[in-house]
């Protein structure tokens, strides 16, 4: 079951599109790095599959085809949104309560239990709190809703890299221990690298890469070789991107069984190195190379 | 990747999470604002309570209430006396209240949307399973009808106060000064004042801005009221003579629209034609009461005709008045419910 599809997706603002043709497919249980410049369309991607916006053209459904923002997919899509707005004016507590009578499932026990963990105590103002603990009361309320997928808008910016570490490790022992699927988005990979086995790549409002991640790497290849000859390599293999150095040239190639010609070798692809080649090229559009992943 | 699959909707339908505790929710988010309102109308009551019980202890004091009818010459010197003495604070508590539907309405009205909007909470309420909606249709059944409740108890509580200026003749109960404040009217246009606030927010977005739109809103509208729309209602009826005369007494002084003279011979007389009799009754020592103008001006040979709406009429004015607000502030509620659903994010 695909706990994300989505069906050439399109959200036009004031005439500019912030996100156009998307086409997505992802199934139940992944952990999804929604990754892209600022601006790119994550948040307006996001907001769509959580229902607050409408689409301005296309369709996109959760949870196994429940149309994103109806009554089903609310009941079971949890979002956490850009810098975790809460009510500034209530306790931890109060927030606590008003959410749950929000929602058809609460796990008070749950929240509670967390937030004991956390050292944050129940009778603190929100606004008494810094960021970081604003962001983790925020994590809290979308897990004690026990969603099947939890969507997270850039959920790091907030917080200093030790809460960062303890904000991810509670979102990977959710999704381990309730199967929960998880998305989340940042403007840095590095981030998320560790966690997740997703990535959708978006740059200027357009869909540049989607897959699993050991799909991806094995999709993809880096050739280093001479400066001279990577005009050559780009006319007998797919080229992302070109790092030339002062004689040799490290290349991305979005062939993963492609034989290096003579005078290139392969090196070891991270993830990252993928990520920034495609970034460093917002305007190269790679469904071809998608659907080459899919098949 | 997986393959995709046709989007093809579970159609499992989810239980919807209770009214009850949406309501909650509303009453807890709302209730500093709620208890504000009560506050001041609790005040308001308060002050026309202990001015009503002045002005009635002053009335039996002068004698008035003994008198039958009120109009009779041999209480006329007190009731001048009296009200004197209390029409001008009468007319305060009027004032006051006048402001009050808008005053409630705002308070109530614009942060439910507007605050969401501008603080960026809608991005967590409207996202928690009970849908934006029903969190919204919650809160607005809920506001409306404490805004109203309390709105009808002060225009209860005015009513009992302005009481005796009424039966002295000296307010109609039509009178555009106390008509808005008595019956239901006073409680429709506080509903009014909240939907237009409701509304305004979810159209501005923004709290101080929101407020700024909705007081012009609801005060272009009652001053359109007031001074346009209410009169046509019902087609006002002519009468010529004495006001009060024509209009009988029993049933309370008549909401006087326009008034003229018609000359001996016939056409209707210019305001100097008039000032200049007046000048000449007063030289004559004539009593400057309406009987004794009227009189004066019937022995030159001048009528004086007017047209009025009868106070018979206030049930049937309240209602109509009541009824388009009711149905205005019914369309601007389904109006911030299109909005949330549709544009507002």
């Amino acid at each position: 079951m695909n706990i994300i599809e989505t069906q050439g997706l399109g959200k036009r603002y004031r005439g500019t599109w912030a996100l156009r043709d998307c086409t997505l497919a992802v199934p139940e249980g992944s952990v999804v790095a929604l990754v892209g410049h600022n601006g790119a369309g994550k948040s307006t991607l996001l907001n769509l599959l959580t229902g607050l916006i409408g689409p301005t053209e296309g369709a996109a459904s959760v949870l196994g085809g429940e149309p994103a923002g109806s009554s089903a997919a609310l009941d079971g899509v949890a979002y956490v949104a850009q810098e975790a707005p809460l009510y500034q004016g209530l306790t931890v507590g109060e927030t606590l309560r008003v959410i749950g009578c929000l929602n058809r499932r609460w796990d008070q026990q749950r929240a509670e239990v967390r937030l004991a963990e956390l050292g944050i105590p129940l009778n603190r103002r929100v606004r008494k709190m810094s960021g970081g603990q604003q962001a983790q009361v925020a994590l809290t309320l979308a897990l004690a809703r026990r969603p099947r997928l939890l969507v997270l808008d850039e959920p790091l910016a907030m917080l200093d890299p030790l809460a960062r570490f303890d904000f991810m490790d509670t979102v990977m022992t959710a999704a381990s221990r309730d199967g929960l699927s998880v998305v989340l988005s940042s403007h840095v990979l590095a981030d998320l690298e560790r966690v997740c086995d997703h990535l959708i790549l978006l740059s200027q409002g357009r869909l540049q890469v989607a897959g699993k991640v050991t799909d991806l790497l094995a999709g993809h290849q880096v050739l280093s070789g001479p400066v001279s000859e990577a005009t050559g390599l780009a006319s007998q293999l797919p080229v992302v991107h070109v790092t030339a150095g002062a004689d040799q040239a490290r290349t991305l190639v979005s062939s993963g069984t492609a034989e290096p010609p003579d005078g290139w070798r392969r090196e070891t692809l991270s993830l990252e190195e993928m990520v920034l080649g495609y970034l460093r090229e917002p305007g190269l559009s790679v469904r071809s190379q998608e659907q080459e992943v899919t098949a | 990747m997986s393959v995709m699959t046709a989007p093809a909707a579970t159609g499992a339908r989810v239980q919807a999470v209770p009214w009850r505790k949406l309501a909650w929710v509303g009453w807890r988010q709302h209730r500093l604002a709620l208890g504000g309102v009560a506050a001041l109308l609790a005040g308001l009551c308060l002050w026309m309570l202990v001015s009503g019980l002045q002005m009635r202890s002053a009335l039996s004091s002068f004698g008035l209430n003994a008198c039958t009818p009120l109009t009779a010459t041999s209480c006329s010197t007190q009731e001048t006396v009296f009200i004197n003495d209390y029409y001008s604070g009468a007319q305060v508590v009027a004032g006051v209240l006048t402001v009050i539907p808008v005053l409630i309405g705002v308070l109530a009205g614009v942060p439910v949307v507007a605050r969401e909007l501008e603080t960026g909470t809608f991005r967590l309420s409207w996202t928690q399973g009970a849908g934006r909606t029903r969190w919204l249709l919650a809160r607005l059944v809920l506001l409306a009808v404490a805004v109203t409740a309390g709105a009808w108890v002060v225009s209860a509580v005015f009513s009992w106060y302005d009481h005796p200026m009424v039966q002295l003749g000296q307010d109609s109960p039509l009178a555009p000064q106390v008509f808005g404040l008595t019956g239901v009217a006073f409680a429709a246009w506080t509903l009014a004042a909240f939907a237009i606030s409701v509304c305004a927010g979810a159209l501005i977005r923004r709290v101080i801005p929101a407020i700024v739109a909705a007081i012009a809103a609801w005060s272009g509208l009652l001053m359109l009221t007031v001074f346009w729309l209410r009169a046509h209602y019902q087609a006002p009826l002519t009468g010529m003579g004495l006001i009060n005369s024509t209009t009988g007494t029993g049933a309370g002084t008549p909401w006087v629209l326009t008034q003229w003279w018609i000359q001996p011979g016939g056409t209707p007389a210019s305001q100097s034609e008039i000032a200049g009799l007046s000048s000449q009754l007063r030289q004559a020592g004539g009593l400057p009461t309406a009987q004794a103008v009227q009189q004066w001006f019937a022995e030159q040979g001048y009528v004086k005709y007017f047209t009025y709406q009868p106070a018979t009429r206030f049930w049937t004015f309240q209602l109509t008045e009541a009824g388009w607000l009711l149905a205005l502030s019914l369309l601007l509620a389904a109006a911030t419910v299109w909005l949330i659903r549709h544009r507002a994010t």
